[in-house]
């Protein structure tokens, strides 16, 4: 495979990583948000004593939002990182 | 006492700032020199960006009266982040040089696109500002006991003496610091909190729902529409990724890796605090209480000052409102300085002057530009009275959602995008958000003292963002730019290197 060829298809992964993880984020971060939209009471419902389904999903968000950068950044630190070095050789 | 203590930590954190502005002065500045801001000190220096008067008196302010509703803005602000990693910092660092409008422009025709882009900015920037006028006005109201009005005044004058006097030293560094006193302060104004539950959040929770019953603890009246609260939340999630002085940032490192290890420590700091209003919140409505936050202004901006007082005196007070100064100095001063580079750089520059003027002159544009944004700010500061400042910054993040964000998204995406769509989508996302704004329940109801508002959301987003795209989509469709469409391969292949 010429180099071309080879930045296209990195170029195609790059963005299906991309677009795949927004996705995800958008649902998770979606998903609470029609929870908060439409249905309040399972939100308002307590987990234990002070914790609400609500706060604890809230919570985990944030957290989601952690965890799909860091897999983000190992992807791309691990993988299209060294891709591209090798890459830029011979462009 | 308080006073006393406002002024130390205040000449303080300047301070600090000037000897380190001064250091790094002799070592070129940032902008141009590149290469020398790390991942971590631009992480801190995004954080300090965004974390402004919303972030801390704003959604502190909305918890505390209306419990969980508030933590909406605490998930939205942060949910933006993930889009600006995976979408738009590496692309912008590649492609770029000192504006987003770089990109855009990129394989565009320049002129037509950087003055839309200006246009949205500043749009943008003004309610920004707006928001930051109001967090300050309501501190000097509780420290001084000035009339609001006059503490907004006020404010705004040493703000703009500090940003037109020491407007070079609003740099990096200061975001930094910034950053790190506001982290700081946040954790520690928690921790005492913290320690009145034995150091159990639930503990803190139970009290606020034996106090107030068990709805604070789940969505209530702030979205009671449902429409609402998807508005905000495209709004927060999408706006991020459009606020030209965040998007500046990422010229201030050397490449590609350094703006992603950026963005992650950004995300993690940013994260760390939002999780941090929920304790601050929650404990200024138990251990404040929500009428005593209330009198002090309804927004509820006063509840973590007054928390700091509730658990710590006065001193405590004192450091309190210094750190929250200090943050919305350091903001205004970023947003001025991106305002006015916006109106002389593109739009005088390029429109008025035709790319011919002299440096002199665009240094007095830049002034006089930064004075008129100053003036606006405060005029609307007043009229604004009352608002909280998280919703105040959530409709700014509507506009830049609404004015650059689908531009910029489709230009490094899609190979049809064209100039004019790139102008259509910018200025209808900018007109159409300030129009629904205008005719919103705030404006119409809360300020104008109207019965009824012709707009039944409070934010636009839901709205103006997918008309915003679907100008982009149209204009694009019925009027093809060959030569941008040629151009593309070229963004393709510069997007992946440094």
């Amino acid at each position: 495979m010429n180099a071309r060829d080879e930045l296209k298809a990195l170029d195609s992964a790059r963005w299906r990583v991309a677009v795949w993880l927004t996705v995800a984020m958008m649902v998770v971060y979606f998903g609470f948000i029609l929870l908060v939209a439409y249905d309040k009471p399972l939100l308002t419902r307590l987990v234990v004593p002070g914790l609400s389904v609500g706060i604890l999903l809230g919570a985990l968000v944030i957290v989601a939002a952690w965890v799909f950068i860091w897999i983000y950044v190992r992807w791309a630190n691990n993988h299209y990182d060294a891709k591209i070095e090798a890459l830029k050789g011979r462009m | 006492m308080t006073i006393a203590f406002f002024f130390i930590f205040i000449v303080f954190s300047l301070g600090i700032t000037y000897v380190a502005a001064r250091r790094t002065r002799n070592a070129e500045h940032f902008y141009t020199a590149g290469g020398q801001v790390t991942g971590l000190q631009n992480g801190l220096a995004l954080a300090g960006d965004y974390m402004s008067a919303a972030s801390f008196l704003g959604i502190a302010g909305l918890v505390s009266l209306s419990g969980f509703d508030g933590l909406i803005y605490s998930i939205g602000f942060l949910v933006g982040w993930p889009v600006v990693m995976f979408l738009i910092a590496e692309p912008l660092r590649n492609l770029g040089r000192y504006t987003f409008s770089d990109v855009v422009a990129f394989r565009l025709r320049q002129t037509p696109v950087r003055v839309a882009a200006a246009i949205g900015s500043l749009a943008v920037v003004a309610f920004y500002l707006i928001a930051q006028m109001v967090g300050a006005g309501n501190l000097i109201h509780l420290l001084f006991g000035l009339r609001y009005e006059y503490a907004v005044a006020i404010v705004g004058v040493v703000m703009l003496a500090y940003v037109l006097f020491g407007g070079m030293m609003a740099t990096t560094w200061v975001q930094i610091i910034k950053a790190v006193l506001l982290l700081a302060g946040a954790f520690l104004l928690a921790t005492i909190t913290l320690a009145k539950f034995g150091f159990n959040p639930l503990a803190l929770f139970r009290a606020a729902s034996a106090r107030y019953g068990d709805a604070v603890l789940g969505p209530g009246r702030l979205v009671s529409n449902p429409f609402d609260a998807m508005s905000l939340g495209l709004a927060l999630m999408l706006g991020t990724a459009g606020l030209p002085h965040i998007l500046m940032r990422f010229y201030t490192v050397p490449n590609a890796r350094t703006a992603r290890t950026s963005v992650s420590y950004a995300t993690a700091f940013i994260g760390f605090f939002y999780l941090l209003t929920f304790i601050l919140g929650f404990g200024a409505m138990v251990l404040v209480g929500q009428p005593e936050i209330r009198a002090m202004d309804a927004g509820g901006n006063m509840a973590a000052p007054l928390l700091a007082q509730a658990v710590g005196g006065e001193a405590f007070l004192g450091f309190i409102s210094a750190v929250a100064f200090a943050t919305i100095l350091a903001v205004v001063a970023g947003l001025t300085l991106a305002g006015a580079a916006a109106l002389s750089h593109d739009l005088w520059v390029n429109v008025v002057r035709h790319g011919a003027a002299s440096e002199v002159e665009q240094l007095r544009v830049a002034r006089g530009s930064t004075v008129l944004l100053g003036a606006l700010a405060i005029g609307l500061g007043i009229a604004f009275k009352g608002q909280n400042v998280a919703y105040m910054v959530g409709l700014a993040f509507a506009i830049a959602a609404s004015a650059n964000f689908p531009a910029l998204v489709l230009s490094i995406f899609w190979r049809k995008f064209t100039t004019r769509a790139a102008q259509m989508s910018m200025l209808a996302g900018t007109f159409s958000s300030l129009l629904l704004i205008y005719l919103s329940p705030t404006i119409q109801i809360d300020i104008l003292k109207n019965t009824s508002a012709w707009f039944p959301l409070r934010n636009p987003g839901l709205v103006s963002i997918p008309l915003s795209f679907l100008v982009a989509i149209v204009v694009s469709s019925m009027w093809p730019e060959p030569e941008a469409e040629a151009r593309f391969a070229e963004v393709q292949q510069k997007v992946h290197f440094s």
